[in-house]
C-alpha cells in the first residue's frame, strides 16, 4: 500500500495521478496528495510512472506501515523498481535482454520439483 | 449529461481492450475506449508478463492437434488456427512502441512481454491510430434502441461522479475475467460488469465451470510467480509437506489447498534454478520488491505462501460467442479477451499464460474489426434509447443500505475456498447457491447508492451474477473435465463433452451449447 510521498523531490508532473487506475492520488497546489491509500492495490505501477523517484509503496497489500524515507533511501530502496525495469534508460538499453528466460527458468523449476518429489517417493 | 457519439465503443482497458481500438481504428473508425481505470496500468497483464501462443506456420498443424486435444473435447480447431495467425502477424507490430529484448541468438524475443511495458506500449499503439481513450470512466451498463440493437453505455467518471453516455455504431466488451476480488494481483477491477451487462442485453455465458486456477504467492501479496516453482513447503512446525509437484495439476493443487485448510503454510526457495537468483530482479522486479521491502531473503528464508483464487481470468469461461466476428447474438454487441469465453481455444483447460493472451490479441482485433465495419452500417444511433442495467441501478423495491463488502465477500468464498473449489460436490455447490441466490435478490430488489458506492454496488452485483453462473454451471457438469473437478464424479462422462450455456438474472438457467458450429472463416 502507497506509503510515501517524498515532498522534497515531488515536481508535481501528477503522472501517479495519471497513472493510477485506483484514482489514489488527487491533484494538489504544490504536489498530488494520497487522497485514497485503502484503494491502493499495491501495484507498484506508480513508482514505474515517477521519474523522480519520489514515491514509495510499502509490500504488504493491507497495510501502508514502512520505514522512514531516510532509512529507505540509505538501504536503496526508492527508486529501486524503476532502476531495476530499466525504465530510466533509453527504450533500446536492453532492460529486456534477460527476459526470454522466464520461460526455461519457470520450467526448471517444475522439473526440480518434479525430481524431487520422485527421488523423495523412491526412498519409501 | 455528456454525450459523445463514435463508431466504435470499447469498454475495459487491457490488452484485448486495446488490439480492439487498434483494429477498429486501423478499419476506419472513430473510436472511444471507456475503462475504469487506466489503459496502461488496469488489469491482470500490467502486473504480469504475457507470453503469446507463438508457433512457426510450419509447425502450426502439430500445434494444434497439440492443443485440441488438451481442450478435452471442446475446443475448435479453426479458431486455433485463426489465433495463431493473427497473433504471428501482429505481435511484432507493437515494435515501435515495446522495447524488445534479445533472443540470445541475434534476433529480437517477442513471444512472451513484460505487463507495464506491453501496457504502455499498446497505449501508445491505440493514441497513434487515433482511439480516443478515457481513463476513469466506468461504464454502468448498456443502452438500446427499441428493437434491442446494443448503441452504447452509460458510466459515471471515478473522480467526481459525472454521467457520461457515449453513442456508438457498436460496443466491444473486452472488461477482463471475473476474479471474484480475490486479491490477485492486477484483478481489483476484473469483477465481471461485462458479463453482467452483455447477459442483461440478451447475450449468454459459457463454460463459467472453468473457473478452477490459483496462483501460488506470498501471504501478504499477490505476486507473479516465476520463483514459487521449485518451492519445498512447511507446516508451521517447520516439518515438511508432501506436495506434488505442479506437473500433476490439480492434484498439485488439492495438495496445497488441504495443507493451507489445516495451517498456515511456508515455503523457500533453496531450490530454486542457480541461474534464477541474480537475474530475477531484471526479469520480474515487482516481485523482488515485495520480498525485499519485507526484509526477506527471498531465496534462502521461509515464508507464509497462500493461493489467490484466479477466478476466469486464468480459466476459460465467458460471454458466449457465436460467430466468427466475436458476435455476443445481440445486434450491436461484441466480446473479446478474458471477457469473452476463451473454450473455442482453451476448451476445459486453463488458457492460462500463452493461449489467452494469444486469445486477448486476436479475439480484440477480430471484435474491433467486426464492430468497425459494423459501424460502417449503423451509425452512431440518434433516436431514443433505453437503459438496460438492473441490479445495483434500479431496484424493484424499496432501496436499503446494502453491506457490498458483504456480498462480495461471500461470492468470492463460494468460487474460490479450496474447499469448495479443488473437491466440487453436489451438497457444497447447492450450498453456495441457496447463499448467491439470497444476495442477488438482496441486490435486485433494493440495492441503490450513489457517488462511488454506486459503482460498488453495481460490481457487486457482478459479482455475485458471476458466482452464480460458475456454480449453477458447476452443478449442472456432473463429471470431471478439465479444470472442473467434481469430487462426487471424478472421471470425464463422453455424453457430457459439450459446452455449457448458462445465463439469466432472477433465475438462472445452465442448457448445453448446440454442437460444434464447424468451420470458421480463417
Amino acid at each position: 500500500m502507497i506509503a510515501h510521498l517524498i515532498a522534497e523531490r515531488c515536481t508535481n508532473c501528477a503522472a501517479c495521478v495519471a497513472a493510477c487506475p485506483a484514482l489514489v492520488f488527487d491533484p494538489g497546489e504544490a504536489q498530488p496528495v494520497i487522497a485514497r491509500a485503502d484503494a491502493c492495490q499495491t501495484c507498484y505501477l506508480c513508482e514505474l510512472a515517477c521519474s523522480e523517484d519520489a514515491l514509495y509503496v510499502a509490500p504488504e497489500s493491507d497495510s501502508h506501515a514502512a520505514p522512514p524515507v531516510a532509512q529507505l533511501l540509505a538501504a536503496g530502496l526508492i527508486g529501486r523498481i524503476r532502476a531495476d525495469s530499466g525504465w530510466n534508460d533509453p527504450l533500446d538499453g536492453g532492460q529486456l535482454d534477460d527476459y526470454r528466460l522466464l520461460g526455461p527458468l519457470l520450467g526448471a523449476g517444475v522439473d526440480i520439483a518434479t525430481q524431487r518429489y520422485v527421488a523423495r517417493h523412491a526412498r519409501d | 449529461m455528456s454525450v459523445t457519439k463514435t463508431d466504435v465503443l470499447v469498454i475495459g482497458g487491457g490488452m484485448a481492450a486495446a488490439w480492439a481500438a487498434i483494429a477498429a481504428a486501423e478499419a476506419g473508425a472513430r473510436v472511444v475506449v471507456v475503462d475504469k481505470g487506466v489503459m496502461g496500468t488496469s488489469g491482470v497483464t500490467a502486473t504480469g508478463g504475457p507470453g503469446h501462443w507463438w508457433v512457426d506456420p510450419a509447425e502450426r498443424r502439430n500445434a494444434i492437434a497439440r492443443q485440441t486435444a488438451k481442450a478435452e473435447g471442446l475446443g475448435d480447431p479453426a479458431w486455433m488456427e485463426r489465433i495463431l495467425d493473427l497473433t504471428w502477424r501482429h505481435l511484432p507490430t507493437i515494435a515501435p512502441f515495446y522495447p524488445f529484448g534479445s533472443d540470445g541468438r541475434g534476433g529480437m524475443y517477442i513471444n512472451g512481454v513484460r505487463g507495464p511495458e506491453y501496457m504502455r506500449a499498446l497505449r501508445a499503439f491505440a493514441t497513434a491510430r487515433g482511439a480516443e481513450i478515457r481513463d476513469h470512466h466506468p461504464a454502468l451498463e448498456l443502452i438500446a434502441d427499441r428493437d434491442g440493437r446494443v448503441v452504447g453505455a452509460r458510466g459515471q467518471t471515478l473522480r467526481d461522479g459525472q454521467p457520461w453516455e457515449v453513442r456508438s455504431g457498436a460496443v466491444v466488451l473486452a472488461t477482463g475475467g471475473a476474479a471474484f476480488r480475490s486479491g490477485l494481483i492486477g484483478s481489483h477491477d476484473c469483477t465481471g460488469e461485462g458479463h453482467l451487462m452483455a447477459v442483461e442485453a440478451g447475450a449468454n455465458v459459457s463454460g463459467m465451470e472453468f473457473s478452477i486456477s490459483y496462483s501460488l504467492s506470498p501471504a501478504w501479496a499477490s505476486t507473479r510467480t516465476l520463483p514459487f516453482t521449485g518451492a519445498r513447503f512447511y507446516d508451521a512446525d517447520g516439518r515438511e509437506i508432501d506436495i506434488s509437484p505442479p506437473r500433476t495439476g490439480h492434484v498439485h493443487y488439492q495438495d496445497l489447498g488441504r495443507a493451507m485448510l489445516a495451517g498456515t503454510v511456508y515455503a523457500d526457495l533453496i531450490d530454486a534454478p542457480r541461474e534464477l537468483p541474480p537475474i530475477l530482479r531484471r526479469i520480474q522486479p515487482l516481485t523482488v520488491a515485495a520480498f525485499e521491502r519485507r526484509g526477506i531473503d527471498l531465496f534462502r528464508d521461509r515464508f507464509p505462501v497462500r493461493l489467490f483464487g484466479e477466478g476466469t481470468v486464468r480459466g476459460s469461461g465467458g460471454i458466449d460467442l457465436v460467430d466468427d466476428t466475436c458476435g455476443t447474438g445481440v445486434p450491436g454487441l461484441y466480446a473479446a479477451g478474458d471477457a469473452a469465453t476463451r473454450e473455442l481455444v482453451a476448451g476445459a483447460s486453463s488458457g492460462g499464460g500463452a493461449v489467452n493472451s494469444a486469445w486477448a490479441l486476436s479475439s480484440g482485433r477480430i471484435a474491433g474489426a467486426a464492430a468497425a465495419a459494423q459501424a460502417r452500417r449503423d451509425r452512431a444511433y440518434d433516436g431514443s434509447s433505453r437503459a438496460l442495467g438492473r441490479a445495483g441501478l434500479r431496484p424493484d423495491g424499496a432501496e436499503r443500505d446494502i453491506n457490498t463488502a458483504a456480498l462480495i465477500r461471500r461470492a468470492g468464498e463460494a468460487v474460490h475456498d479450496y474447499d469448495k473449489a479443488f473437491w466440487r460436490r453436489e451438497s457444497t455447490l447447492a450450498a453456495s447457491a441457496r447463499v448467491l441466490d439470497d444476495d442477488w435478490r438482496l441486490i435486485a430488489a433494493h440495492g441503490h447508492a450513489t457517488g462511488r458506492a454506486r459503482l460498488e454496488l453495481r460490481a457487486a452485483a457482478a459479482v455475485v451474477a458471476t458466482a452464480r453462473w460458475v456454480i449453477a454451471s458447476a452443478r449442472e457438469r456432473r463429471e470431471t473435465r478439465g479444470m472442473h473437478y467434481r469430487d462426487d464424479a471424478q472421471t470425464a462422462d463422453p455424453a457430457q463433452a459439450h459446452r455449457l450455456l448458462s445465463g439469466g438474472s432472477d433465475d438462472v438457467w445452465v442448457r448445453p451449447a448446440a454442437p460444434a458450429k464447424g468451420e470458421v472463416a480463417a
